[in-house]
């Protein structure tokens, strides 16, 4: 019963305040969209503040389970590297990691108790092999665009690229549509330049 | 039909759309807040408001339901508990338009002061309960809720969970049908509402004969489903549980129970004669498996493999049944030994520099539930107890008739203006009534910030956000009687640090209020223009790296370890840095460095 369902586990990880919601809402329209059933979790609240966010997101024929299942991540998107990092195991043995090329110091490293990791891209690549990990200049592709928030949407463009059979267009109606007017152009700008960064 | 992808609290609020509720009433709490948020958005058929509290949002839906039409009162886990008054005794008198508390859990805790079961509401208050899975059963069992209600004159729990409630999942739409019913007031029903002695005896008998016919309901109930596959083993759960468990084990026979209360007992005895091996899989207590315990089955497996407590998860499903089989994957690093990231005070909050100045004051600060409560982390570390909705103030109260004047100076209690009002008048009413002495700060950022800014009756919005009052903080303290009422602005930290001393000290109650300190993402009041400058930036010639700066534990300000000099021959073993990106520029690190080294930013 189980070898008949198809499903892709994406799991997203980030700083509270990033926009990973954003970012796995335009992904839950797109899928949907195609035809997949899609499932998603995320938790709200306090847990948000600055803290460490993380999303899973399913799609496929048949989907039960919200969460995925640990150690069985087809893909990890990194928003924020050592985010990323804090969730290394949950990758499949062949999976792919997309990192966002961007440092946020947590308390613990603010205050100089701990420090940094170093080389986190590096730490992937020993474990995966250097053609399964993809790191974006998300923040600075933000910036060139005027606006630091929209390295989420960077980083949905980036990711875009792994699904290749869904349209450009597909993408840029779920912007359209998940986006206040004011703010579509910038962040369809910002899909685009992430899809061309690892296009 | 047109299939959307809708996250578990839209749906319950497009169900109740599509049921033609016409009045809903809430009080914001995760995992909850979405669903008035969401009517209140995009329904305007239904009357929507925040209300002051969640039993007052269940008095609300009760009185609409009793002028005959539909509604509904939505609230988290702990809410229940403040509602509870008024549910227990709706029970009794039943309903006339559909009624229908939604109650959502939040196992693990993400967001919440502890980690209750609210089945046991269901048993306790003797009225069904209904247990989604995904965002189409939210939809679906909502619509149900609302009609069980009224064939069975009850109110009627739907509970979801974090899991439920802030899952997307897709949902096939429908259309909207009001039902025809009369609406209108009757006083020849005071029989069957007006709950004195008399009348609720009469009343007692009613509801049980009324659950003995939810009882034979359930065993017909088509969201009652059972799958019988492998029958070897199966599974009774219900809800996300049901979900984990069918993900892990698609090939055994379930028991997937949609109504959690009244149990099908029929339909249980049914399952256990059909299955060889029967389990138990539910998140925190073991509601299901006491009672089909007491039902007299032998069950394979319950609570002595699942955990009782925090979240289930598909892995833990699987490892419970597999035991030593499990193989558990490759673990690449030990990621527990990474820095943690907790949530923090954003950047600018007007909660940070009134908690460095009461942890300067060296008080032990009485907290209570809101963004607050963040104040409780490292370094700051300055909220010493966090009990519900209020305590705060009532706690510090009694601690001061315990101590006497011993306690003076010693302690404050603190709460936001959401939970100011929601919980904290009756306790504030009691100090200056029974001569107390104890200090309450109410922390007004002007909105319900930590749900994510709902609108309450202090904030000057309704739920639609049209104008109305705004609650007067100071003449709510003089109504009740407090005589010391003053205000600070918690970005002067030196003026906030003398008036808070000088009040704690009184030897009468005082109730201090943060003034013109709005949320930092509260856009409507342009929380940003209070600040003279853009941002701050530490002056390299001048940081000794006394790391005074870092005790306020603001985002954007880090610790560079780098031995240097300072310009006047200091040495030092590293130097502050702020992040220009997440700087707001509130000026609290400029007040805190004894170096002047903390220079404004000048655009």
């Amino acid at each position: 019963m189980k070898k008949d369902r198809t499903v892709t586990n994406i799991f997203l990880a980030g700083v509270g305040g990033q926009g990973t919601i954003l970012a796995s809402n335009i992904m839950g329209h797109v899928l949907s969209t195609a035809g997949f059933e899609v499932k998603k979790a995320e938790v709200h609240g306090m847990a948000q503040r600055g803290g460490d966010v993380v999303t899973h997101f399913r799609f496929g024929t048949k989907i039960y389970s919200p969460l995925i299942k640990y150690g069985d991540a087809d893909y990890l998107i990194g928003f924020e590297l050592l985010e990323g990092l804090r969730y290394i195991n949950w990758l499949k043995n062949d999976g792919k990691v997309i990192l966002n090329n961007q440092k946020m110091y947590p308390p613990a490293v603010n205050i100089g108790e701990m420090s940094y990791p170093d080389d986190i891209p590096g730490i992937f690549r020993s474990h995966f092999g250097k053609n399964n990990v993809y790191v974006v200049e998300g923040l600075e592709i933000a910036r060139k665009l005027g606006n630091i928030q929209v390295a989420n949407v960077v980083m949905v463009g980036a990711f875009s690229n792994f699904l290749p059979d869904l349209k450009e267009e597909l993408w840029l109606e779920a912007i359209r549509n998940l986006v206040p007017e004011r703010f579509q152009d910038l962040n369809i700008k910002a899909f685009q330049e992430g899809r061309r960064a690892l296009g | 039909m047109k299939r959307v992808i809708m996250q578990g609290n839209e749906a319950i609020a497009r169900g109740a759309w599509e049921a033609g509720v016409k009045v809903a009433a809430a009080y914001p709490g995760t995992p909850s807040s979405e669903i008035l948020r969401n009517i209140a958005e995009k329904y305007p058929e239904i009357y929507a408001e925040w209300s002051v509290n969640e039993m007052v949002a269940v008095q609300v839906a009760g009185g609409a339901s009793l002028a005959g039409v539909r509604a509904m009162a939505s609230m988290k886990h702990v809410g229940m508990n403040v509602a509870s008054d008024a549910f227990m005794t709706l029970s009794y008198t039943g309903v006339k338009g559909g009624l229908v508390i939604v109650i959502a859990d939040d196992p693990y805790s993400h967001s919440s002061q502890n980690e209750q079961d609210s089945r046991h509401w269901a048993r306790f208050g003797k009225a069904p309960m209904l247990e989604p899975s995904d965002s189409q059963e939210c939809k679906d069992f909502t619509k149900l809720a609302f009609e069980i209600s009224e064939e069975f004159d009850t109110p009627v729990l739907l509970r979801s969970e974090t899991r439920v409630s802030h899952c997307d999942s897709l949902v096939e739409l429908g259309e909207r049908i009001e039902p025809n019913r009369k609406i209108g007031l009757d006083r020849k029903e005071a029989s069957k509402y007006n709950m004195i002695p008399i009348y609720v005896r009469q009343r007692r008998l009613v509801v049980e004969e009324r659950m003995k016919k939810l009882e034979e309901f359930a065993n017909s109930f088509k969201y009652n489903i059972m799958e019988i596959n492998d029958t070897r083993y199966g599974i009774i759960s219900s809800g996300v549980s049901y979900l984990y468990a069918k993900e892990v084990f698609p090939e055994w026979s379930f028991l997937k129970l949609g109504m959690v209360w009244p149990l099908p007992k029929k339909m249980i005895n049914e399952f256990f004669k059909k299955v060889k091996k029967v389990a138990i899989v539910e998140e925190l207590d073991p509601f299901l498996e006491t009672e089909i315990r007491a039902m007299g089955h032998r069950i394979w497996h319950g609570k002595d493999v699942i955990p009782a407590v925090y979240e289930l998860s598909p892995e833990i499903v699987e490892r419970a049944f597999k035991g030593k089989r499990y193989k558990t994957p490759k673990t690449r690093m030990d990621t527990s030994s990474l820095p943690k990231r907790p949530p923090n005070l954003c950047a600018g909050c007007s909660h940070r520099p009134l908690f460095y100045v009461l942890k300067k004051l060296g008080l032990f600060v009485f907290g209570d539930i809101g963004c607050y409560a963040l104040a409780s982390n490292p370094p700051l570390e300055a909220i010493h107890v966090t009990i519900c909705m209020g305590a705060g103030v009532g706690m510090a109260h009694g601690a001061m008739k315990a101590l006497g004047k011993e306690g003076l100076g010693k302690s404050c209690a603190v709460l936001g203006d959401s939970t100011f009002l929601h919980a904290g008048l009756p306790p504030l009413m009691d100090i200056p009534y029974n001569k107390g002495n104890s200090t309450t700060i109410v922390l007004d950022n002007m909105i319900t910030a930590m749900t994510g800014q709902q609108e309450h009756p202090g904030s000057g919005y309704t739920a639609r956000l049209e104008p109305t009052i705004a609650v007067n903080y100071d003449e709510i303290g003089k109504a009740l009687g407090v005589k010391s009422i003053r205000h600070v602005y918690p970005y002067n930290l030196k003026e906030t640090m003398e008036i808070i001393k000088e009040e704690v000290n009184k030897d009468e109650p005082s109730l201090i209020i943060c003034k013109d300190s709005p949320c930092i993402l509260l856009r409507r009041a342009k929380p940003l223009e209070r600040f003279k400058y853009p941002a701050y930036r530490v002056n390299e010639e001048k940081c000794r790296g006394c790391k005074a700066c870092l005790e306020i534990n603001c985002p954007p300000i880090s610790f560079i370890r780098e031995e240097g000099v300072t310009k006047d021959g200091h040495k030092r073993k590293g130097r502050a840095f702020i992040n220009r990106d997440q700087c707001v520029g509130c000026s609290v690190c400029e007040q805190v460095c004894k170096f002047e080294a903390i220079e404004p930013v000048v655009n």
